[in-house]
């Protein structure tokens, strides 16, 4: 037990000390070096963008923001357009394979929600069986759309938070078509019956080395560009999607080794890896964009540059321990478990910060949201983002996960955070970048609302009712005194209203989707010209 | 100051510390588990039973790890078992500890329901036993033969659940290995001190 509690202080200290370093680091800067540091993303800081409005709103938006403190920046759009144009191929390659694999896994996700509660619906054909379907589901959506949506967005950010064209884009387009055959070898494998039989580890291990390597190609560029970069300052946003590129393709390797992990040692690894797709790659990423995204909307600098970098380093120091959590009160050494704890709880610092910076970022703002489709997206997954992890925080605790482990209520959590949260923040993103791109407008902003909403009210009735049947269940499963059907029964109610909300995110999928499609294909009305220029040129 | 540098360094050193934590320390830890003295190595048809239940995603509803009363009492009253340990695992690659109950349940599966009639008719139709049941049907483990064979096992599912007319049911060598899988998943022997020395729970030892 000694060495457990040493084991534990260590832990403690180093995360804690590691925080004060940081901040120290940061204390040498003078307030307005890092309001410069803050400035680094603006083209004109005081004006506002958002390409995926439509002039109208764009002007209701300015309007609305009466900026103090008007100054220009020493980047043009004509530049920011070379930006844009040079990380154009493996952006849209990454692009609009995530929304095919969304629309993919989103129908199964459907489709696996649906036969919880038809059990006898699709059953002599044993591809379309729940443990597969809803396998497909997983793989589609994190490895398909979440990652590469990401990714995606990493290379569009990139040159423009550097200042510096993409270096080796085909090195990166490359990586899309290794990611993709990697995904579709693995998920087919998996429906036809080859399992890799731990959770988010389904894809069969011979399949693996695709992803590394399109992962590590997808690096190539960016670590390039990063090198050569032409700012001098190393906006937050380069902080965490650095850090993600960076972090998966070790997760990945590590709870690949073949060979290696045996037992409840590789159920630790599972979750070790399985959280921290989450902790160390999705969240970082999206984090990073929501960081550039809000203030370059209300062309307004975050409100404490400082905090945002405390934030950083805070996730870098207690999310990858976080994972144990999903294993409280399972057969594992005890101080394992409590480290898994410890780290959950502590992740309230970094989300705190979040929310703190973003809270007084758009204080004063809020109506805003009225005129900016990104923004709008953008808010949601903020608000996504800090509900989600406290709730986490407190599913860590043992009491909570007495109740709420094994229930429905940990996969609402887990579309709290992967929809509410990081899709949101993505939806955001694409709505911001595709027209700057493609140097396009959407053609048809009615369908944004459409998206906006079906999503969202989806979204709501899906987290919302899905939690509290999980409870209800978890209450349940603990009284010895009422039988275990009960818990099962209870529950059919809500996994009934979660196919009418997810019903309504599958919907809200094909709008979002049939749109791109439309505006990469220039169909639709053309409206005035590209959508950068008519604000840029004035 | 070269900052890429420290950004890459900072995120090296994170993600090396926990790894260490969760994965060098726990495998120096858990490397030399001996299997308890009960437990059984499992049989070349339980093995096959066993990537039955992987391939069909059992464990998206199915845990494998009844907790310890003290966390909460309703584990053991259902008769799930003793609170696992990590020796219970030794010979799992992959463990199936599963993150759902969905369905109760299963590390003792074999000891609390040893029939094999009544897994096969629960696969073929689990609402024929359970009534409410909301667990997928398998048919397709089963095949439908005009009369049964010598040598093969038949299904007695009440005629309401059967979804062809006359004939008989017949499991599939999948089916009979799924089923040996799960009567073979008993762990009711008892656990030495040494085994539950790393129990999370801090049980007496």
């Amino acid at each position: 037990m000694t060495y457990i509690g040493v084991l534990l202080a260590i832990t403690f200290v180093f995360s804690v000390a590691g925080l004060f370093v940081f901040v120290w680091t940061l204390s040498s800067k003078t307030p307005a070096e890092q309001q410069h540091d803050a400035e680094v993303i603006f083209q004109d800081v005081g004006q506002v963008e958002e390409p995926a409005g439509t002039t109208s709103q764009e002007a209701a938006l300015q309007a609305h923001m009466t900026h103090s403190d008007t100054h220009p920046s020493p980047i043009s759009a004509a530049e920011l357009a070379a930006l844009d144009r040079s990380s154009r191929v493996p952006f849209l390659a990454f692009l609009y394979g995530a929304m095919g694999w969304l629309i993919i896994g989103s129908i199964a996700g459907l489709i696996a929600s649906l036969k919880l509660h038809f059990p006898d619906w699709l059953v002599e054909q044993p591809e379309l069986t729940f443990g597969r379907i809803r396998t497909l589901h997983l793989n589609a959506v994190a490895y398909g759309w979440s990652a590469m949506a990401a990714l995606a967005l990493a290379l569009w950010l990139f040159p423009r938070l550097l200042r510096t064209p993409l270096v080796g884009a085909r090195f990166a387009v490359a990586g899309a078509a290794f990611w993709h055959m990697g995904l579709f070898l693995g998920i087919t494998a998996v429906v036809l019956g080859w399992n890799g039989g731990m959770e988010w580890l389904e894809i069969p291990k011979p399949f693996t080395p695709l992803l590394v390597l399109g992962g590590a190609l997808v690096g190539i560029p960016l670590v390039m560009t990063l090198v050569r970069r032409q700012v001098d300052h190393l906006y937050v946003s380069v902080w965490y999607l650095s850090a993600a590129v960076i972090w998966f393709p070790i997760l990945y390797l590590i709870a690949n080794l073949p060979g290696v992990h045996f037992g409840v040692q590789a159920a630790l690894v599972n979750w070790w890896y399985g959280h921290n797709v989450l902790g160390y790659f999705v969240t970082p990423v999206a984090v990073g964009t929501a960081y550039y995204l809000i203030p370059k909307v209300l062309g307004t600098p975050i409100a404490s540059y400082n905090l945002s970098l405390v934030g950083f380093w805070a996730l870098a120091l207690f999310y990858g321990q976080a994972g144990v959590h999903h294993l409280v009160g399972g057969p594992l050494p005890t101080w394992v478990v409590t480290v898994g704890v410890v780290a959950s709880i502590m992740m309230a610092v970094p989300v705190i910060a979040f929310a703190v910076n973003h809270g007084l970022t758009m204080k004063n703002h809020w109506r805003a949201l009225k005129h900016s489709p990104t923004l709008r997206f953008a808010v949601v997954g903020a608000v996504g983002y800090v509900g989600s992890s406290i709730e986490g925080c407190f599913e860590a605790l043992r009491s909570v996960s007495t109740v709420m482990h094994f229930t429905h209520a940990t996969v609402a959590h887990a579309h709290f955070g992967l929809y509410t949260f990081f899709s949101f923040i993505m939806f955001a993103g694409i709505y911001f970048a595709v027209p700057r791109v493609l140097e396009r407008e959407w053609p048809y902003p009615k369908l944004i609302v459409w998206h906006f909403w079906l999503a969202f009210v989806g979204m709501l009735i899906y987290v919302i009712g899905l939690s509290i049947g999980g409870v209800l269940q978890g209450m349940a499963m603990v009284d010895e005194k009422r039988p275990f059907m009960e818990s099962m029964l209870l529950t059919i109610p809500y996994l009934q209203s979660r196919s009418i909300g997810g019903g309504m995110m599958v919907l809200s999928h094909l709008v979002f989707v049939a749109h791109a499609v439309l505006l990469a294909f220039n169909r639709g009305p053309q409206r005035t010209g590209p959508a950068l220029f008519h604000k840029a040129a004035a | 100051m070269n900052r890429h540098l420290d950004l890459v360094i900072g995120a090296l050193i994170a993600i090396m510390f926990a790894t260490m934590l969760l994965v060098v320390f726990p495998y120096a830890q858990l490397a030399d588990l001996k299997p308890p003295k009960g437990l059984k190595p499992y049989t070349e048809a339980q093995l096959r039973g066993r990537a039955v239940y992987i391939r069909e995603g059992c464990l998206y509803c199915h845990s494998q790890q009844p907790r310890d009363p003290k966390q909460t009492p309703a584990d053991m009253a259902r008769g799930w078992g003793r609170p696992s340990v990590p020796a219970d695992y030794v010979n799992d690659r992959p463990p199936l500890l599963g993150t759902m109950r969905t369905g109760p349940d299963l590390f003792n599966i074999g000891a609390r329901q040893p029939s094999r009639d009544w897994h096969l008719v629960h696969l073929y139709q689990p609402r024929a036993v359970v009534p409410g049941s909301i667990m997928p049907a398998y048919p397709y483990l089963f095949r439908h033969a005009r009369e049964g064979a010598p040598g093969q096992v038949e299904v007695n599912v009440p005629d309401k659940f059967r979804t062809t007319g006359a004939g008989s049911i017949v499991a599939t060598r999948d089916a009979l290995d799924l089923v040996e899988y799960l009567k073979g998943l008993d762990h009711t022997y008892p656990i030495r001190v040494e085994d539950a020395e790393s129990d999370t729970t801090g049980a007496p030892k």
